[in-house]
């Protein structure tokens, strides 16, 4: 027999799809399972080896999920927008540019971790534990040594030597106002030529033939000529203290002596903290994984997985690390505080100076 | 099988105008009833309406004594012919004609059967698996006729369903189609704007213009005393001379012009029309009149004639409404 | 006209039409209104930030500028591959696809390598990216309109006396009409609010209005200026497809239409070299970038299979969750798009057809940021559920479905459901028997196509995507993020995948539909 005039009803469909949801299925926020996980949020470079985070989850015995997406700058932006119901437990990659935004803002709870007994003092850049550090890498400029040593002129070692028409069009950097390290980059200057003195060279800069694009991929990926598989043409670039090794292990094939290296006296000093978020489902859980994140296998991996290094003291670094990324005892400096209020007018006035 | 149709006071407005103002029909069982009259008389609408597919303003439809208000197309039991056959293309014949079935629930076996009894009524044994894109004129039109048999509908309604196709295999159709209704005793309703089509086919013709059922009456009772002049003039009485609120008619068989030096009126060009010979003739004063008869001699053009009448068939009718 | 004018009874057609409605109001429109109320209620109101003005003009003339290049490149193809029947059409015309689908990023970077160093950033580099993106929906609009349009309307026009360029004008032109406004409309409106383009190809310092809202709200953290523009951009969307929408009613049906069985004719003489030259120069243009991807990736293939730290799971298994969230977002892009499309359908052409559209007008970050703040609480507690991502994605393939299946059912004969009627059908059975497999077709490309754009959509994924579980535009992105050949290589070798996985769906979807359908 025929069935009768039976019709699937959009709206069973809809009450079901909702019902799904609800009921909470494989990770639903809310109100289902919420003790045996810790949302992390973070920004797009974040990456955690599989082994690591299977110790974190069977040691502590909770589940890790990660939200990540953008910047590390996205990333507080959207940790500001929800704050007080935030999406995740923990948030980590605010680094010192962002410091101020994040602290005292009522955004995080503090909490002292353990092992910040075993961190360098110069990396604890905030008293009040509302974050706590977890990795450093500078950002410097690397220079392709191939490049140099094959046309006889001599690789850069100071911000200026950038002006001298010996390095006239080698320069690429990125806009400080679309990029974690063109930033960096920016308050370097100021932080070595000062207020009266950073527009000047960046006038300079421009005349010697900068190259300004957007974000670090390109910058590094498609414009540096030290590269691996780039077909970019400028040997000087604004990136971090890890990317050397990088080149070394990432090769194609793997090189006697490291084809990049970084400018040590053009470091400016970039720590990444992590911090419990006010309102956090799992507050326990956040903590333990803040306590993971200073712990040793965690800190170990770091170099391989993100390009940074530990904050952790006497952490085994692999080989490549060990010998060809720099970490400068005094890199350049600015306050947290001067960098929170001044941040958007010097973005606006290297604008000015450098693009227009 | 057969049911009788009876429809009171149909109306219909339809985009500001009446496009039925109080039709009155019956239709007997088992009879074939044409519809006939001009574009934009209604004819469509009013099968429309019957079928279901339109509803009405006022009046009523009933088929076997009970009403068919609020019953819905799909209950109502009416077959429809439409004039384009709307076949569904994505189906075979076979699907097509046993597409009313399956809406029945009938069991396949019994279904298949039904299906190929029905194409031998209509000639088209062993078409069942072709596609519906690769049939002629004619066999779409049998295919779209057997479709709308095969649930045995009370009622059959016909939308100008000849329309378009070449001349023998019009004539043909009409004919089967006439045989077929009597053989099968199906009620029908025909509609067409072609006059010879209602007369070979309708046992009874029904007259429609601008909304209204004008005249009913049998082929014959409709070329002897149509309803008024707008009606003779329709079906092809061609001698209708006003005069005033009547007009007379005269049947041009009834017309004989007979060579006579000293007539009064002159022949004009001959036309044929089968086994018929229409002559115009064109009296002094300026008058025309028809003559039709059989035979094969033609008076040339320009010949003085004299015109007979005879008298029986000349009829007084009301001019009736300007055309 | 009667009750049996459509399958649909007007209290039914109402309540069928309120899914496709409420699913947009909790889906778009609520998460939309809460971040703008947010943004509105700081301080500033509604003002506009400064340079809005030079900014909008940017826009406009960027976007319009595009559209021209387009259809100049665009008119050709379509001519080619909309009149004539060749071996490979099919998959030209799925090939034509792809650029379409394909995630910004991905391209951008190709271009990059393509482009001379001095031409690879600024308007022309944006100018021409639009275009190899947005010829697909030229070609296939005004082509398939093309297919139909009836040879014997030319044919009469050259026997009475008009040489081919009067007949294109006074004969071809007209009937082809509302497909030219479709796809100018179409292409106006994704470079209007070109994304990814914008900002890796337009340069330092240039912007439009999309990319501000998103420098404004996801960089700057000034939800005030971004919902102000967010505005600014909806009303700006609104008015170009109210225009758009009106042009197409008014150009009506476009006249007779023939089958294309009866149209589509092999090219000879002339014609041949013409359309031979037209392919030619297509394939080189289309599948250069894609060529220069498929280069970048090899020795990384075997990357593919081996863990990385730069995402949870091996790489191909991207590709499976991928496919999975398409797969499921297609889903529900049909049966909304559909259920819209059968209440749309009831209708002739008018100004809610384009509207339609409008969901691609708003800003994906705005979006994404309302999905955050919405779904924060019970009981609408599911920001970071699975099944949100498929339904981000389902945003933006369903305005193309209803694009797809709506002229479809506008074109059932009515008299087929008639038939059914007196043959004993109820209108929900006609739709069934007469209605579905009429367009089956149609929905078999609209599925094809929601599947595609499903899987390249990047933008409102990245709010809600988990790193377990992630697609392959995000996991192209993480890749592109990291210094070494290797990860580059990864990047490319997952970016053929993803072209690959994108043809054999266009194609399947031209394998169901026959190369016929006058909609998208």
């Amino acid at each position: 027999m025929t069935l009768s005039d039976k019709r699937l009803s959009p709206l069973a469909v809809a009450l079901v799809l909702l019902a799904a949801a609800c009921g909470g299925s494989s990770g639903g926020g809310g109100t289902a399972a919420t003790g045996s996980q810790v949302v992390l949020v973070t920004h797009d470079s974040f990456a955690i080896p599989k082994q690591v985070k299977a110790a974190f989850e069977r040691q502590t015995g909770y589940r890790l999920r990660i939200l990540q997406g953008g910047d590390a700058g996205e990333a507080l932006n959207r940790a500001l927008l929800t704050k007080g119901n935030p999406q995740g437990d923990v948030i980590f990659g605010i680094d010192n540019n962002l410091l101020s935004r994040a602290v005292g803002a009522g955004l995080l709870d503090p909490y002292t971790a353990k092992g910040l007994d075993r961190v360098d003092a110069r990396y604890e850049l905030d008293p009040t534990h509302e974050l706590t550090p977890i990795d450093h890498a500078d950002v410097c400029l690397n220079v392709d040594r191939r490049w140099f040593a094959s046309h006889g002129v001599a690789a850069p070692t100071t911000l200026e030597d950038l002006v001298k028409p010996a390095y006239h069009k080698l320069l690429v950097v990125e806009n400080p106002a679309t990029s974690t390290p063109g930033l960096a980059f920016m308050l370097a200057t100021i932080a070595r030529f000062g207020e009266s003195g950073w527009q000047g060279y960046w006038k300079q800069l421009r005349e010697n033939g900068v190259l300004v694009v957007d974000g670090w991929e390109e910058a590094y990926t498609a414009r540096f000529s030290g590269a691996g598989g780039s077909k970019g043409t400028r040997p000087i670039v604004v990136s971090y203290a890890t990317s050397p090794p990088a080149e070394v292990i990432y090769a194609k094939k793997r090189p006697t002596t490291a084809p990049t290296a970084s400018v040590a006296a053009s470091c400016f000093r970039q720590v990444e903290l992590a911090g419990v978020l006010r309102g956090a489902t799992n507050a326990d859980g956040a903590r333990a994984l803040i306590d993971f994140m200073l712990g040793e296998r965690f800190q170990a991996a770091l170099p391989e997985s993100m390009f940074v290094l530990p904050v952790r003291n006497r952490t085994p670094l692999p080989d490549a690390f060990r010998r060809y990324a720099v970490s400068p005892a005094h890199p350049l400096e600015l306050p947290a505080a001067a960098i929170g209020r001044n941040r958007d007018r010097w973005i606006d006035e290297w604008a000015r100076v450098t693009l227009h | 099988m057969a049911g009788a149709l009876q429809v009171r006071g149909a109306r219909v407005a339809l985009g500001g105008h009446e496009a039925l103002a109080g039709v009155d029909l019956d239709v007997a069982e088992g009879s074939t009833v044409a519809v006939l009259g001009p574009s934009g008389s209604g004819k469509s609408t009013l099968l429309r309406s019957i079928a279901g597919l339109q509803k009405l303003d006022d009046g009523t439809v009933s088929l076997d004594s009970r009403s068919l208000e609020g019953v819905p197309a799909h209950r109502r039991g009416v077959g429809l012919m439409f004039q384009d056959d709307a076949l569904f293309p994505h189906r075979d014949v076979a699907a097509n004609v046993g597409f009313g079935l399956r809406m029945q629930n009938v069991a396949r076996a019994e279904r298949e059967a039904r299906v190929r009894e029905l194409l031998a009524l209509v000639g088209l044994e062993g078409r069942e698996r072709r596609r519906v894109s690769t049939l002629s004129g004619g066999e779409r039109k049998r295919v779209a006729l057997a479709r709308a048999l095969a649930p045995a509908p009370r009622l059959l309604l016909l939308d100008e369903p000849l329309g378009a196709l070449d001349r023998p295999l019009h004539d043909r159709l009409v004919v089967e189609l006439r045989g077929l209704f009597a053989e099968i005793g199906q009620t029908a309703l025909y509609v067409t704007h072609d006059v010879a089509e209602a007369f070979a086919v309708g046992a009874l013709v029904a007259v429609m213009r601008d909304g209204r059922i004008v005249q009913v009456a049998t082929p014959e009772l409709l070329w002897a005393a149509p309803a008024d002049a707008w009606v003779a003039r329709f079906i092809g009485l061609q001698n209708v001379e006003e005069h005033g609120a009547t007009a007379l008619v005269i049947r041009p068989e009834a017309v004989v012009f007979r060579p006579d030096p000293h007539g009064d009126a002159a022949v004009g060009t001959g036309q044929r029309d089968g086994p018929l010979v229409t002559l115009r003739a064109t009296y002094d004063d300026g008058r025309e009149i028809v003559s039709a008869h059989t035979g094969l001699d033609l008076p040339p053009p320009g010949t003085r004639v004299t015109v007979e009448i005879d008298p029986a068939a000349v009829v007084e009718v009301p001019a009736g409404a300007p055309g | 006209m009667g009750p049996g004018h459509s399958a649909l009874t007007r209290g039914r057609a109402l309540a069928l039409g309120t899914v496709p409605v409420a699913f947009l109001a909790l889906f778009f429109a609520y998460p939309l209104a809460t971040i703008l109320e947010r943004g509105l209620t700081s301080d500033g109101g509604l003002s506009l930030p400064e340079g809005t003005t030079a900014l909008v003009w940017f826009t406009t003339w960027q976007a319009a500028a595009s559209t021209l290049l387009t259809l100049v490149a665009g008119l050709p193809l379509a001519w080619a591959i909309g009149r004539f029947r060749f071996r490979g059409r099919s998959l030209a015309r799925a090939l034509v696809l792809v650029p379409f689908v394909l995630p910004t990023v991905v391209v951008a970077t190709a271009f990059l390598d393509l482009l001379p160093a001095d031409l690879q950033r600024g308007v022309p580099a944006i100018l021409a990216a639009h275009v190899f993106f947005n010829v697909a929906v030229v070609t296939r609009i005004v082509g398939g309109a093309w297919a139909t349009v009836d040879a014997r309307s030319e044919e009469a026009a050259a026997v009475l006396g008009a040489g081919p360029l009067r007949r294109a004008r006074e004969v071809t032109l007209p009937r082809l009409a509302p497909a030219l406004s479709a796809a100018s409309a179409l292409t106006f409106l994704f470079c209007f609010t070109s994304f990814g383009v914008i900002l890796i190809l337009g340069g330092p310092g240039r912007a439009t209005v999309e990319t501000e809202i998103y420098n404004r709200a996801a960089r700057l953290f000034d939800l005030q200026a971004a919902a102000a523009l967010s505005i600014l951009q909806l009303l700006a969307v609104a008015v170009v497809l109210t225009v758009a929408s009106v042009l197409e009613a008014r150009a009506g049906d476009g006249g007779a239409l023939a089958d294309e069985g009866d149209v589509l004719r092999r090219p000879t003489g002339g014609r041949r070299v013409a359309v031979a030259g037209i392919l030619a120069i297509a394939a080189v243009v289309l599948v250069l970038p894609l060529a220069v991807l498929v280069g970048h990736s090899l020795g990384s293939w075997h990357l593919l299979f081996e863990e990385t730290p730069a995402l949870l799971v091996e790489p191909w298994q991207a590709a499976v969750y991928s496919v999975a969230f398409a797969s499921v977002a297609a889903a529900i892009a049909l049966v909304v798009g559909g259920i819209a499309a059968i209440t749309l359908a009831r209708r002739p052409p008018g100004v809610l057809d384009g509207f339609v559209l409008l969901p691609l007008g708003a800003s994906a970050v705005m979006l994404g940021f309302g999905f955050i703040i919405t779904f924060d609480a019970a009981p609408l507690d599911f920001r970071s559920s699975w099944w949100l991502v498929p339904v981000a994605q389902s945003l933006v393939a369903a305005p193309f479905v209803v694009r797809i299946v709506t002229p479809a059912l506008r074109s059932i004969d009515p008299r087929l459901r008639e038939a059914a009627a007196t043959l004993g059908a109820s209108p929900g059975r006609s739709r069934r028997e007469v209605d579905l497999p009429l367009v089956s077709r149609a929905f078999g490309i609209a599925a094809g196509f929601a599947f595609a754009i499903a899987l390249g959509e990047f933008g409102a994924t990245v709010f809600v995507a988990r790193a377990e579980q992630p697609t392959l535009p995000v996991a192209i992105f993480r890749f592109l993020g990291r210094p070494g050949a290797e990860s580059q290589g990864t990047a490319a070798a997952l970016a053929v995948v993803l072209a690959g996985i994108t043809v054999c769906a266009a194609l399947a979807a031209e394998r169901l539909g026959d190369g016929r359908g006058r909609g998208f």
